[in-house]
């Protein structure tokens, strides 16, 4: 899973963009994501937070983000911990 | 990950939202997503490898921008105010390009170069009509998104190129998606072959702030413009602030009470102009901004708080901090180091180096990089005891005399501030006795008498070192300058040696 490379969520409508990777299985509503996966739009219970367009979400030690290109109902994971959102310090725009 | 994903996103989430205006013509996210995918089809079956722009600013630049992405072929927007020689080796070195904008200009030049030109027009209508169908396979973004050729102050032009992931980076790092609100408009009137005029795309693209182009910049155009689209943010060089306050004072009417925000940057803000505006403007967000091309736009700020704050202390060390181009950013590293490579502590000058995932450093011609993958930015600089970056010119523009080495900064910050002295650029000239020595260039100011060069001098030797006392003073009606408001110092130290 290459860095720069886009995959999508077996369960729901999700895509992403795999931003860094080191190891691991990237998950969407409780299903591993594919380059070329569908989803029918029912993700796992307990992975069903949802996604949000733009945000990026990593895990605790840093070792995986991914970039939100297409919203859906699932909500990420690596190996079956839930991804957090990586928190933006807001900067103002300069250009 | 491609750039163009930039644009795509926001076509996305928001198709039908104005993303663009240029000369009345507004266009969607939707519109310039589906023209960047036409041009796509157009690069390709032209067989380019490069994309250029000769040309103002207009939407072409963003449609041509992305699509070049989408193709995995560099976009390469030229100056179309070069001299024709100087414009000719340039579309020599990027041969065979598909170029929109001037196309006499191209067949005259590079007639025989085997470039595929367009008219803008021509290219914007084409592009729309080229689109494939949805799922045409894009290059994947891995390498090289941005070739611009730099402003050769000092020396020919390199190509400096910049990956797309540089620029994601650089998005990423300091854009929020999506966080403009819809009455948003940021009014970009720097050049399109600049890298502020290429960040200004990408980030109000993916901050979906609707971009206002302003091709040629003249301030009254500028403020009824702001008028007009009601726009809220504006990026600047500083002579173009000092520009739309002349107006302003000459009392051009124009309700710019929608302007929440203006960004600067390109070149060094008089403190004397910043002050004017800050009074001007009580109302007004400043941010300055300070990055190179090689570092895929800004890599230090000075945000609106601070301005204000350092506009009212009483506290010089504060104060002084007007003069900064603020902290650098929290997504990138920066060191100050002398010239054995030692990192300098806190208020001491010495080159300025950056590292971070949106730092290029890298030429067609070869890396700068050091072994490290730090970027030698060949400014000079200091850190002040709280972070605060000074910049301190160029570190080619240094006088070595006899060893000793010299700011022109120093001096020339000293000069202005004689009453009669309204410009004033100090360059090396050569000396038979130190190798170099320092020379001026002086504009005496409107209705004031030319100071004696004896008096100049004695100005120097009184308040700096007798090093920096000027060995040769002459005296012009100008001082040449590019458009961005850099000083064209090559030209300066010609002056003087002739």
């Amino acid at each position: 899973m290459k860095p720069g490379s886009r995959i999508k969520s077996a369960a729901c409508a999700s895509e992403a963009v795999v931003i860094k990777y080191t190891g691991g299985t990237i998950e969407c509503g409780g299903l591993p994501m594919a380059e070329h996966a569908a989803g029918d739009g029912t993700p796992v219970a307990g992975f069903d937070g949802g996604t949000v367009m733009g945000k990026r979400y990593v895990d605790a030690d840093g070792t995986v983000e991914l970039l939100c290109v297409k919203p859906g109902k699932g909500s990420f994971a690596l190996n079956g911990v839930a991804l957090l959102l990586k928190e933006a310090k807001p900067l103002p725009a300069s250009d | 990950m491609n750039i163009a994903l930039l644009l795509e996103m926001a076509a996305q989430a928001a198709p039908d939202r104005v993303g663009l205006v240029c000369d009345g013509k507004r266009w969607t996210y939707g519109e310039l997503d589906k023209a960047a995918r036409g041009a796509c089809e157009l690069i390709r079956a032209s067989g380019a490898s490069h994309v250029a722009l000769l040309d103002e600013s207009s939407e072409a630049a963003v449609i041509a921008l992305f699509g070049a992405a989408l193709a995995g072929v560099p976009y390469c927007p030229l100056n179309y105010r070069l001299a024709d020689a100087d414009l000719g080796v340039l579309l020599g070195r990027i041969a065979p390009a598909l170029v929109i904008g001037d196309v006499d200009r191209v067949r005259r030049l590079a007639g025989d170069d085997g470039h595929t030109a367009y008219p803008r027009s021509e290219f914007t209508l084409a592009a729309l009509e080229a689109v494939a169908d949805e799922f045409a396979e894009h290059d994947p973004g891995l390498g090289v998104a941005i070739q611009l050729f730099t402003s050769g102050t000092t020396a020919a032009p390199k190509a400096a190129i910049l990956a797309h992931s540089n620029l994601v980076s650089y998005i990423l790092g300091t854009v929020e998606f999506g966080a403009a609100e819809e009455d948003e408009a940021t009014l970009v009137s720097v050049p399109p072959y600049h890298i502020a005029g290429i960040a200004a795309l990408a980030s109000s693209i993916y901050a979906q702030r609707r971009i206002v182009l302003l091709p040629a910049f003249a301030p009254e155009d500028w403020l009824k413009l702001v008028d007009a689209e009601k726009v809220s943010n504006a990026f600047v060089v500083p002579t173009m602030l000092g520009r739309i306050i002349q107006a302003l004072e000459k009392g051009v009417k124009a309700d710019i009470s929608s302007l929440r925000a203006i960004a600067y940057g390109g070149g060094k803000m008089p403190l004397e102009l910043i002050r004017q505006a800050l009074d001007l403007f009580p109302d007004t967000a400043f941010t300055n901004a300070y990055g190179l091309t090689e570092t895929s736009s800004t890599i230090a700020l000075l945000g609106p708080d601070e301005h204000r704050a350092a506009h009212r202390s009483d506290d010089p060390k504060v104060q002084a901090r007007l003069a900064s181009v603020g902290i650098p950013l929290p997504t990138i590293e920066l060191e100050i180091r002398d010239e054995d490579g030692r990192v300098l502590p806190p208020g001491q000058a010495g080159e300025i180096y950056v590292r971070g995932d949106q730092v290029s450093g890298q030429y067609k011609e070869k890396s700068a990089l050091d072994a490290e993958g730090w970027f030698p930015t060949r400014d000079a600089g200091y850190l002040d005891e709280d972070g605060y970056l000074f910049l301190a010119g160029r570190a080619d523009d240094v006088i070595v005399r006899g060893g000793e080495n010299i700011s022109p900064g120093e001096i020339e910050d000293l000069l202005l501030t004689h009453p009669a002295i309204a410009d004033v650029a100090a360059v090396a000239v050569p000396s038979l006795e130190w190798g170099e020595a320092v020379g001026i260039a002086v504009v005496v100011r409107g209705g004031m008498d030319q100071p004696e060069a004896e008096e100049l001098k004695a100005m120097v030797r009184a308040r700096l070192r007798s090093s920096r006392v000027p060995e040769v003073v002459r005296y012009f009606p100008t001082l040449p300058y590019n458009e961005m408001g850099k000083l064209l110092r090559r030209e300066v130290k010609a002056l003087l040696a002739s």
